[in-house]
C-alpha cells in the first residue's frame, strides 16, 4: 500500500487534527471517545483471531475483569479509613482530584495485569487444541465471567458497582479526559502491535494461521505464541475495560462488564469488516462499525440492533475477508501477474 | 455450600430427586445435541446459532400458547414443521455458501453472526423480559412426598425418547436416512451414485432446525426463556457432542441425561445462578484432561 | 557413530499391523535408502520416527537420546527434521517469510519485538539462491509449482541446521529433467553441510546412486539391507516388488 514514510507523514499530520477534534466537534467527543475505545477492542480481538486465526468468542471476559479490578481499586485505594460496609454498598465514594487520577491508574494498570495472568492460566490450558476448540470454549467464557461477577457481594454481585465521580476540581473536564486517554490508549496499542506484527514473533502467530502442523514440526512451541497473544490482548483489553466503566459510570456485570452482544460482538465483526489479520483492518473496520451503529441507532431506533444483526450477518457471509483483505488480495493478483510475465524460470 | 453438600448425603431422597428431574430434561438437551452433531458429521458446520433455534421454538410455541390459546403439547408439531422451513431457507441463504471452506472459522463465524441477528430479531419483536409457557400439568408424588417429578417433565421425556427413536429410525431405514449417511461418509461418491446433495443438505439442516424447535417447545414449558439465554443451550449441546463425539447416537442420550443431572446438582451446592460457570469450567476440564492424554500419546484432539 | 538407531518398533492401527519387529540404524554423515512397494510400512516408520504418533513397542533412539516418548517440536529441536511427499508449506506468506519463520527462532523475549537478524536474511538469500529460488523468493510460497515447493521445503529444512533430515520421497511428482538438480543439492548438503540423511523414494535409479546403505522394507517388517548393488540383486527384494 503506503510507503512506511508515507504512513508515518500521514499519522502525523493527522495527529493534531485527532488532538484537536474534541474542540472543533464538542458534542461528539463521547462519540470520539468510544471510537479509539472500538479501536483498541478490534486491534486486540485481531491479534489472536486475525493475526494467528484463533478466533475468541469471549474476549468480552477480559474487558469485564479490567473495568470490575479497577473500580475495586478506585473504591478501595483511599478509602481504608470507612468500614466496610460504607465501601460494600453501592454509595459512590468522592475523592480528592489527585486521589482520583492515581487510583484510576493504578487501577487500570491493575486490571491489565489480572487479565494478563487470567489468559496465561486461562490460555496454557484452551490454546494447547486446535482452533475450532477454542472457539467453541471461549463462547462460554463471557458468560461464566458475567455469572460469577453477579455471585461475588464484593463486588456488589447483581447490581454491580458504581465508579467515583470525577472530580469538579480537575485540570481538564470528564469528557476531554477520557477523549485524550483513550486516544492515546489506542495510539499507543497501535504502536505496539505496529512493532510486533513486524517482528519474529508475528511472522510466528502468521505461520501458525497458516499452517500450525508444519510450525509444529519445525520446532515452534506453537502453543507458548498463542497464549502469548492472548495474554498481550487481554492486557490492552484490560484497561479499555477499565476506563470505559469509568466513562460510564457504573459497571452491570451482564449488561455493560460482560457483555457479548455488544462490546463482545463488535469486536469481531469490527475487525472482519475492516480485514482479518492486516494492521489497518480493525481501526479501520472500528471506525465504520460504531459510526454505522449509532447512524442506526439515530434513524432506526428500536429496529437499529436488528439492522446492526443485518449488517453483521451480511459482513461475515458475503464479505469475511474485510476491506483490507480484499485490498490485499488485489495487491497479490497484480504481483502474480507481474512475476509471471517478468520471469518464468 | 458444605451445607449443601451435607443435606445432600443426609436425605439421598433429594439427591434422587435432582438426579432424576435432572435425567429427564437431559433428554432434551440430548436432543439438541444431535441436531448438532448431525450438522457437524454431515456437513461439516459448526453451528453457533443452535441455541437461538431452540429459543426461536420456544417463543413459537409461546406466541401459539397464549395468542391462540393452542395447548402448548399441540404447538409441538407446529412448531417442528416451521422451524423445517426455517432451517431449509437459511440454509438456502446462508449455509450453502459455507460448504468445503478449508478455513472452518468461515461457518463458526456465520452461524454466530446468524445467532446475533435471531437474538436481536426476537428481542425486538418479543421484547427482553422472560416468557414461558406453562401448561400446568400437575405432578406425581413419590414416596411420600420426597420425590416430586413434574409431569411436564416425565412427558418431555418421553416426547424426546419419542422423537429420538423415531430419527434413529429413519436415519437407519428410510433411503432418506442412508442418502443422509452416504453423503456424511463420502459426499462425493454419494454424489456419482446420483443423490442430490444438495438437498441432502438442505434437509440435514432442516432436521437440525426442527429438533431445535421441539427442544425450544419443550424448554419452555419448563422454563422461562429470554432472547440471549440461546447461548447457553449452544454451549450445553457443544459440550455433549464434545463429550460423546460425533456419530454416538445411544452415547449422547447418555451425556445429555448425565450432564443435566451433574448440572442439577452443582447447582443446588453452588447456586443455580451460576449453571453457565459449572458448564464452562467443565468443558475447560474436559478438554484439558484429553489434550493431556492425548499429549502422552503423541496426538492432538482434531 | 550411529546417529539414528531404531530397534524392533512396531505400530498397528486398528488391528493391520503397520509396522512389525522393524530395526535400522543410520551412521552419521551417511546417506541411507529405504524402498519397498506401496503400503509396505515406510511412511508409518518415518511417522513414528519424527514424532508423529506412538509406538506399540520398540526403541528410537537419536543422538544418544532416546525419542519415542517426545513430540514432533522436541524432536525437530534436538535436529531431526522431514520432509513430507505432499508439499508442506506455509502459502499464504512469501517464500522469505517461509524461510525466515523456518530459523531457529530465539525463545525469549526481545523477539516480541525484533525481526529477524541481518544474518538470518543473509542465510535466507543463500539458501533460495542454492536451490535455484532466489528470483522468486517474493512470491507467495503457495503460487510455486509443486517441484519448487518440494525444493523451497528442502530449503526451509536445512535453514534449520538439522542434524538428519528425513525425505519422503524427495523426487515424486518432480519433472525428470529436475531430478538430477535435486539429487545434486541433496549429495552437496550431505558432504559440505554434513547433514545425514534417511530416504524414502521409489525412484531406483535415484536410490540406487545416492544412498550408501538401502533397506528394504515389505509387508511391514524389514526385508533386507545392504550396498546398493546387493539389493539390486537381492532375490527377495526383486519378488516383493513383483508381488510374489
Amino acid at each position: 500500500m503506503m510507503t512506511k514514510t508515507k504512513q508515518n507523514t500521514l499519522m502525523w499530520l493527522a495527529l493534531p487534527i485527532m488532538a484537536l477534534a474534541p474542540l472543533l466537534f464538542p458534542s461528539h467527543t463521547t462519540l470520539m471517545t468510544y471510537i479509539s475505545v472500538m479501536i483498541v477492542l478490534a486491534l486486540t480481538w485481531d491479534m489472536l483471531g486475525g493475526q494467528t486465526g484463533y478466533n475468541s468468542f469471549g474476549n468480552i471476559f477480559f474487558f469485564g475483569v479490567g473495568m470490575y479490578v479497577c473500580a475495586v481499586v478506585q473504591r478501595d485505594m483511599f478509602t481504608s479509613g470507612l468500614d466496610r460496609f460504607e465501601r460494600i454498598s453501592e454509595v459512590v465514594v468522592s475523592i480528592s482530584a489527585s486521589e482520583y487520577f492515581i487510583s484510576l491508574a493504578t487501577g487500570a494498570l491493575a486490571g491489565g495485569v489480572v487479565a494478563l495472568l487470567l489468559a496465561v492460566i486461562l490460555g496454557s490450558g484452551i490454546l494447547g487444541m486446535r482452533g475450532h476448540y477454542f472457539a467453541i470454549c471461549t463462547l462460554g467464557l463471557g458468560h461464566a465471567g458475567a455469572e460469577i461477577a453477579s455471585g461475588i457481594d464484593y463486588i456488589g454481585a447483581g447490581s454491580g458497582m458504581v465508579t467515583p465521580i470525577y472530580p469538579s476540581d480537575a485540570f481538564i473536564g470528564k469528557e476531554f479526559f477520557y477523549f485524550y486517554a483513550f486516544l492515546l490508549l489506542a495510539l499507543i496499542t497501535f504502536s505496539i502491535f505496529r512493532k510486533i506484527y513486524k517482528s519474529q514473533f508475528g511472522l510466528a502467530l502468521n505461520a501458525i494461521r497458516d499452517n500450525e502442523n508444519k510450525a509444529e514440526s519445525m520446532g515452534i512451541y506453537t502453543t507458548r505464541y498463542k497464549v502469548t497473544a492472548w495474554s498481550i490482548s487481554a492486557f490492552f483489553l484490560a484497561i479499555a475495560g477499565a476506563g470505559v466503566g469509568n466513562v460510564i459510570g457504573f459497571i452491570d456485570p451482564v449488561e455493560i462488564a460482560f457483555s457479548g452482544p455488544t462490546f463482545g460482538v463488535w469486536m469481531i465483526v469490527m475487525a472482519i469488516l475492516g480485514g482479518k489479520g492486516t494492521l489497518w483492518g480493525p481501526v479501520v473496520g472500528a471506525c465504520i462499525l460504531y459510526l454505522s451503529k449509532e447512524a442506526f441507532w439515530t434513524y432506526l431506533l428500536g429496529w437499529d440492533k436488528v439492522a446492526l444483526g443485518f449488517l453483521i450477518v451480511v459482513i461475515v457471509v458475503y464479505f469475511p475477508k474485510g476491506i483490507f483483505g480484499w485490498i490485499e488480495e488485489r495487491k497479490q493478483f497484480k504481483n502474480r501477474v507481474t512475476a509471471q510475465k517478468g520471469s518464468d524460470k | 455450600m458444605i451445607t449443601y453438600i451435607n443435606i445432600l448425603i443426609e436425605s439421598p431422597e433429594f439427591l434422587a430427586q435432582l438426579l432424576i428431574n435432572g435425567m429427564l430434561v437431559g433428554a432434551i438437551f440430548a436432543l439438541i445435541a444431535y441436531g448438532l452433531a448431525l450438522i457437524w458429521g454431515v456437513m461439516d458446520i459448526i453451528n453457533f446459532a443452535q441455541g437461538e433455534l431452540v429459543i426461536f421454538g420456544g417463543y413459537l410455541t409461546y406466541t401459539l400458547f397464549y395468542q391462540f390459546g393452542l395447548h402448548p403439547i399441540l404447538t409441538i408439531p407446529i412448531v417442528a414443521i416451521v422451524l423445517y422451513g426455517f432451517g431449509w431457507a437459511v440454509y438456502n441463504t446462508i449455509i450453502y455458501r459455507l460448504l468445503g471452506q478449508k478455513d472452518i472459522f468461515i461457518t463458526i463465524l456465520a452461524t454466530f453472526g446468524l445467532a446475533i441477528l435471531m437474538q436481536q430479531l426476537m428481542q425486538a419483536v418479543f421484547g427482553p423480559d422472560v416468557v414461558t409457557a406453562n401448561p400446568e400439568l400437575g405432578m406425581q408424588v413419590l414416596f411420600d412426598g420426597s420425590i416430586i417429578i413434574p409431569n411436564i417433565q416425565l412427558i418431555s421425556f418421553l416426547i424426546s425418547l419419542f422423537v429420538g427413536a423415531v430419527l434413529f429410525i429413519v436415519m437407519r431405514y428410510s433411503r432418506f436416512g442412508q442418502a443422509i449417511r452416504a453423503t456424511a461418509q463420502n459426499s462425493r461418491a454419494a454424489r456419482i451414485l446420483g443423490i442430490d446433495i444438495d438437498k441432502v443438505y438442505a434437509n440435514t439442516f432442516a432436521i437440525n432446525a426442527a429438533l431445535c424447535g421441539i427442544g425450544g417447545s419443550l424448554v419452555v414449558m419448563i422454563w422461562t426463556i429470554h432472547p440471549f439465554v440461546g447461548l447457553v443451550y449452544t454451549f450445553r449441546s457443544f459440550m455433549i457432542v464434545i463429550l460423546t463425539g460425533l456419530g454416538n447416537f445411544v452415547g449422547i442420550i447418555f451425556a445429555g441425561m448425565g450432564i443435566s443431572a451433574f448440572e442439577n446438582v452443582t447447582g443446588f451446592i453452588i447456586g443455580a445462578e451460576f449453571q453457565a460457570a459449572v458448564i464452562f469450567c467443565l468443558l475447560v476440564i474436559i478438554l484439558i484432561t484429553r489434550s493431556i492424554r492425548a499429549r502422552k500419546k503423541r496426538e492432538y484432539i482434531e | 557413530m550411529n546417529l539414528l538407531t531404531v530397534k524392533s518398533v512396531g505400530k498397528s492401527y486398528g488391528g493391520v499391523v503397520a509396522n512389525h519387529d522393524v530395526s535400522l540404524t543410520v551412521p552419521k554423515g551417511k546417506i541411507v535408502g529405504v524402498i519397498g512397494p506401496n503400503g509396505s510400512g515406510k511412511t508409518t516408520l518415518f511417522n513414528s520416527i519424527v514424532g508423529h504418533h506412538a509406538i506399540d513397542s520398540g526403541e528410537i533412539h537419536f543422538n544418544g537420546q532416546e525419542i519415542s516418548a517426545l513430540t514432533i517440536p522436541e524432536i525437530a529441536r534436538l535436529g531431526m527434521l522431514r520432509t513430507f511427499q505432499q508439499t508442506h508449506i506455509y502459502g499464504k506468506m512469501s517464500c522469505v517469510q517461509n524461510m525466515q519463520i523456518s530459523s531457529d527462532i530465539d525463545a525469549r523475549w526481545r523477539i516480541i519485538f525484533s525481526p529477524f537478524s541481518k544474518e538470518i536474511d543473509e542465510r535466507v538469500d543463500e539458501l533460495l539462491a542454492f536451490v535455484g529460488l532466489y528470483k522468486k523468493r517474493f512470491l507467495l510460497a503457495g503460487d510455486l509449482s509443486f517441484g519448487q515447493q518440494k525444493l523451497l521445503e528442502f530449503a526451509m529444512a536445512l535453514m534449520k541446521k538439522p542434524k538428519m533430515l528425513l525425505l519422503d520421497e524427495p523426487t515424486a511428482g518432480v519433472n525428470p529433467t529436475l531430478i538430477n538438480g535435486l539429487i545434486d543439492r541433496l549429495q552437496q548438503v550431505n558432504e559440505e553441510m554434513g547433514i545425514t540423511l534417511l530416504v524414502i523414494e521409489h525412484n531406483m535409479r535415484v536410490i540406487m546412486n545416492l544412498a550408501e546403505h538401502i533397506y528394504c522394507v515389505a509387508g511391514g517388517t524389514m526385508l533386507a539391507e545392504g550396498k546398493p548393488v546387493d539389493i539390486q540383486n537381492d532375490q527377495r527384494v526383486i519378488d516383493a516388488y513383483l508381488g510374489n
